[in-house]
């Protein structure tokens, strides 16, 4: 039996397998899937010399612990917490090493959201589709980890890593999400645009990795009705009948009927992924380039 | 207002003297929404895309989602030139015949189907001959992976959605909603009235393709006469949360 392994102890709130996820396939109506705080995947995955491809595990809020069934170097990026190797504290954001049989632990977030654990060769259960990424919208990919289960790991590709550190960020007082309109503004009156850019809004306990739900004054809608079925983009705000925007994350579902009022661009949506519920959310408009999308005549 | 938008917010689109042209709507950074007058112009657009990508006329692109009267395409490098020269590509019509159909095996006996049949002002009967003798074409897939929008059936054969949705689809349920027929790809929730089931297995991610039903597929549903047993469970279904 191969040591490159690992057992859950401690699955924490919702941990999932993650990585660049499944693009591509939205015409089937599979969503892209993969690590909500991009950046920080791609970093924990640098820390221990493996390419971003490779998959790691995405924490929520308390975190999880797993023991290594073989020696691995490992690292804790995302959101802030305090790591433990057999209960003795190890730095975060930094390469660790991880003895034979040993725990390693991410403790809950100290603030922000998701934390992501990368070992030396990723996390390896069967791809689906090209990704290893947990879909939980469409179930595609393994399970959210249990207590008591198994992972493969992969075999370390690279050199070790050289010594690297992390600076961490301090905790965001608000959530800025920058968004570029369209492509159904005009089912929003002016007053409705006003709304979404100069209201107070939260970031909704109901948030998860499909959408980023917010809590605030209901944009008002110049049409009522609901639109035939289109394609939904990453990032979009798209805005259901409650009229309060919902922020589509990497497991959206590929086509819906409400109308999006904006869209925003994938990388302010790490910042996103680490927006604890209560955070106030503020709208920015962005300009679009003149002409960038010129109708004919 | 964005420069593409007249100041009451509706699209200038300019019509010529056949089919109107597309609306082309820009999506964030590198998406376009092309909006088109009718379904069969959209499937149109998605078939000439499609031919278009194969023969490297296409700048490069992640996505290409084809829904009701829309294409979305997402992941290009300059979505600006491309939303210039789409509107003067001619379409042909999406082509009948130059595929061989997918033909799907239907038990008909459906909780709705004497509902449909109601609403047709038909026997059970005629609504399994209709049915199964209409030739379907995927227009665009969503709701599950594997899930695919069937147009095919004439207007005057559309039915609404449930008044009360199940909680509960079986896996292979065939159903009507609107101008759709579908195939629940595993168990779900869902409105749609359901006239059969099916044992095909329309989702299998270990399959190559995993989708046996993809934008554009010609369909056929074909009357079975033997009693279906009872839904198996997939692996799909397991998952599904």
């Amino acid at each position: 039996m191969t040591d490159r392994a690992l057992s859950v102890v401690r699955a924490g709130a919702l941990t999932t397998v993650q990585d660049l996820g499944r693009p591509g396939h939205a015409h089937l109506g599979v969503p892209r899937s993969g690590a909500l705080d991009g950046p920080a995947h791609r970093l924990a995955n640098r820390l221990v010399g493996n390419p971003a491809s490779a998959a790691t595990l995405e924490t929520t809020l308390t975190g999880c612990a797993v023991r290594l069934r073989g020696a691995a170097t490992a690292a804790v990026t995302g959101a802030p917490c305090p790591v433990t190797v057999d209960g003795r504290p190890v730095p975060w954001g930094a390469p660790v090493h991880v003895p034979a049989g040993a725990v390693l632990e991410a403790g809950p977030a100290t603030h922000g959201v998701r934390s992501y654990l990368a070992f030396a060769g990723g996390v390896g259960p069967e791809p689906v589709l090209g990704s290893r990424a947990t879909d939980l919208l469409s179930g595609l990919g393994p399970d959210p980890l249990a207590d008591g289960a198994g992972l493969p790991l992969g075999s370390p590709c690279g050199p070790p890593p050289a010594a690297d550190v992390v600076p961490c960020a301090g905790p965001a007082a608000e959530l800025v999400l920058p968004f570029l309109p369209g492509p159904r503004d005009a089912w929003f009156t002016a007053e409705g645009l006003r709304t979404l850019t100069d209201g107070r809004f939260r970031v909704s306990a109901a948030s998860n990795r499909i959408g980023l739900r917010t809590e605030g004054p209901p944009l008002e809608r110049a049409r009522d009705g609901e639109l035939p079925s289109e394609g939904m983009p990453l990032g979009a705000l798209q805005v259901p009948p409650n009229g309060l925007p919902v922020l589509f994350l990497h497991d959206h579902p590929t086509t819906g009927g409400y109308p999006v009022a904006g869209v925003v661009p994938e990388r302010f949506l790490a910042a996103a992924a680490q927006a604890a519920p209560g955070t106030p959310v503020r709208f920015v408009r962005l300009g679009r380039r003149p002409g960038a999308v010129a109708h004919p005549g | 207002m964005t420069p593409d938008r007249t100041p009451d917010g509706t699209e200038t689109a300019v019509r010529g003297a056949g089919r109107p042209s597309p609306t082309v709507l820009p999506v964030g950074e590198h998406g376009l929404l092309i909006e088109l007058a009718r379904a069969e112009d959209a499937e149109a657009l998605h078939a000439e895309l499609l031919r278009r990508a194969a023969d490297g006329r296409l700048p490069a692109v992640r996505e290409i989602v084809p829904a009701a009267r829309t294409v979305f395409l997402d992941g290009l490098a300059d979505p600006g030139a491309l939303a210039v020269e789409l509107p003067g590509w001619h379409l042909p019509p999406p082509a009948a015949g130059d595929r061989a159909a997918v033909e799907i095996p239907v038990h008909y006996d459906g909780p709705d189907l004497a509902d449909v049949a109601a609403l047709w002002g038909v026997s059970a009967d005629e609504v399994v001959r209709r049915h199964s003798a209409t030739a379907f074409r995927v227009a665009f897939c969503g709701f599950a992976p594997g899930f695919g929008y069937l147009t095919g059936l004439p207007e005057h054969l559309h039915v609404p959605r449930r008044e009360n949705p199940r909680t509960r689809v079986p896996v292979g349920s065939v159903g009507l909603a609107g101008p759709y027929t579908g195939v629940y790809p595993r168990s779900s929730p869902g409105g749609w009235q359901l006239i059969g089931r099916t044992e095909a297995v329309l989702w299998d991610p270990r399959r190559e393709p995993a989708a046996l039903l993809a934008p554009g597929t010609p369909v056929r549903f074909v009357p079975q006469d033997a009693p279906v047993p009872a839904p198996r469970t997939t692996a799909c279904e397991e998952s599904a949360r």
